[in-house]
């Protein structure tokens, strides 16, 4: 289990993070999500030690990470920094990496470079933008580390290859669990894949529950704006749409059992909530 | 099978319903294997957990069994199982939001019967 404990991180006067409190228990998966901006890469870069906390600590089952071999061994992060020599060939770069992660698995690697069309004869400066990604994600998928970080996988990646991704996550997740956790802002992508949902804004953790839990607590309600204000009274709303005199409201809590007639309920999917909580 | 992600109803429900159509419509027959968690989770690319809450649903309900080490299988009276919750459910599913619908636009009772009799006459002579 990864344990963040109030972690506080400022770059000049921007305060990247806030308080930061937070478990990454084994063999799950995260969906670490948040706008642009939000302070994702600064604690995945944090939890991995590539960058230091102004205070707070993280731990592996109890102890501390950074600078801790033995914790970093367990852990691999994809950054949007290539850390390979920039004029390796993708085929050198997998033996490379068999050296610093023993359980790395280039037969497998090869395999899926194949899968998703990467010559692995190319140099990794001469890749696009695409396949810079893909590269790192192949890596990430064959590290066989507990705990496996991915910041941002499917930049750039066209939809096939995003596809495949996923299909190779869920395929690896099943036959050999692990605890991954995916910062991203597409949530309609991740929302299937994820047992368990972060939601950061502005340095602060907002959400940490549960995809299900989370799910089952959103609803909207539409209807005339008169119907809709006097029914609104009282409860967490998240954000207001009007167009004429119809009124749609995002409602954060449990669906009443009885609705006032003319009032139209809906359950909020993943995506709408999360815009609704991230809104400014 | 089809998943629709954009829907209101959890994806394991989803699972779940999918498989009942499955059944009922004789893709699985009764006392066949059906696919692995992993396979419906890659197939779907859906978490491995909320395939298997899906597949628990109708375990529960006696649709499937499981094999110990082998696999899920469809159970000997799954189909006739399937039949009557769907007859119960449909009251619930169909009926009410009909009445409702045709209540917001004025239609009547009669109106209705008479609908509902011809959807049954263009159906048989299909």
């Amino acid at each position: 289990m990864i344990e963040i404990r109030s972690i506080n991180k400022s770059y000049g006067k921007l305060r990247a993070l806030d308080n930061i409190c937070l478990r990454f228990e084994e063999n799950k998966i995260y969906g670490l999500l948040g706008r642009n901006g939000a302070g994702k890469t600064t604690m995945l870069n944090i939890i991995t030690g590539r960058v230091f906390a102004d205070s707070g600590e993280v731990l592996m089952d109890g102890n501390p990470i950074p600078e801790n071999d033995q914790a970093l061994q367990q852990l691999y992060l994809t950054s949007e920094k290539t850390l390979y020599p920039e004029n390796m060939k993708v085929k050198d770069a997998l033996k490379w990496s068999k050296q610093f992660y023993p359980e790395f698995d280039i037969e497998y690697a090869q395999k899926i470079a194949t899968q998703f069309g990467l010559d692995t004869g190319k140099r990794i400066k001469s890749l696009s933008t695409g396949y810079t990604s893909i590269f790192k994600l192949i890596i990430a998928l064959s590290v066989n580390t507990p705990y496996i970080l991915f910041d941002e996988p499917v930049l750039g990646l066209d939809a096939n290859n995003r596809e495949l991704f996923y299909k190779l996550l869920i395929e690896k997740f099943s036959n050999q669990p692990f605890t991954a956790i995916i910062s991203t802002h597409l949530i309609e992508e991740v929302s299937s894949v994820i047992d368990h949902i972060v939601i950061i804004k502005d340095g602060c953790i907002i959400r940490d529950e549960s995809c299900e839990e989370l799910l089952s607590k959103g609803y909207t309600v539409s209807g005339t704006a008169a119907k809709i204000d006097a029914y609104i009274c009282g409860k967490d709303v998240l954000g207001i749409d009007s167009l004429g005199g119809l009124k749609t409201v995002y409602i954060l809590g449990n669906i009443d059992a009885d609705i006032p007639e003319g009032i139209e309920v809906t359950k909020l999917n993943l995506q709408k909530l999360y815009i609704q909580l991230t809104n400014l | 099978m089809f998943i629709n992600f954009e829907s209101d109803k959890p994806i394991f429900l989803q699972i779940a319903e999918g498989l009942e159509d499955a059944i009922l419509a004789g893709a699985f027959a009764e006392e066949s294997q059906i696919p692995s968690i992993t396979e419906f989770s890659v197939s779907f690319k859906i978490n491995p957990a909320t395939a298997l809450k899906g597949i628990t649903l109708l375990v529960d309900e006696g649709v499937l069994y499981k094999k110990r080490g082998i696999g899920m299988f469809v159970a000997s009276c799954a189909v006739e199982k399937l039949r009557r919750k769907r007859k119960e459910q449909f009251y619930d599913n169909y009926v009410s939001g009909l009445v409702t619908e045709a209540k917001r636009l004025g239609l009547t009772e009669f109106e209705i019967k008479a609908m509902i009799e011809r959807g049954f006459k263009i159906n048989d002579r299909d």
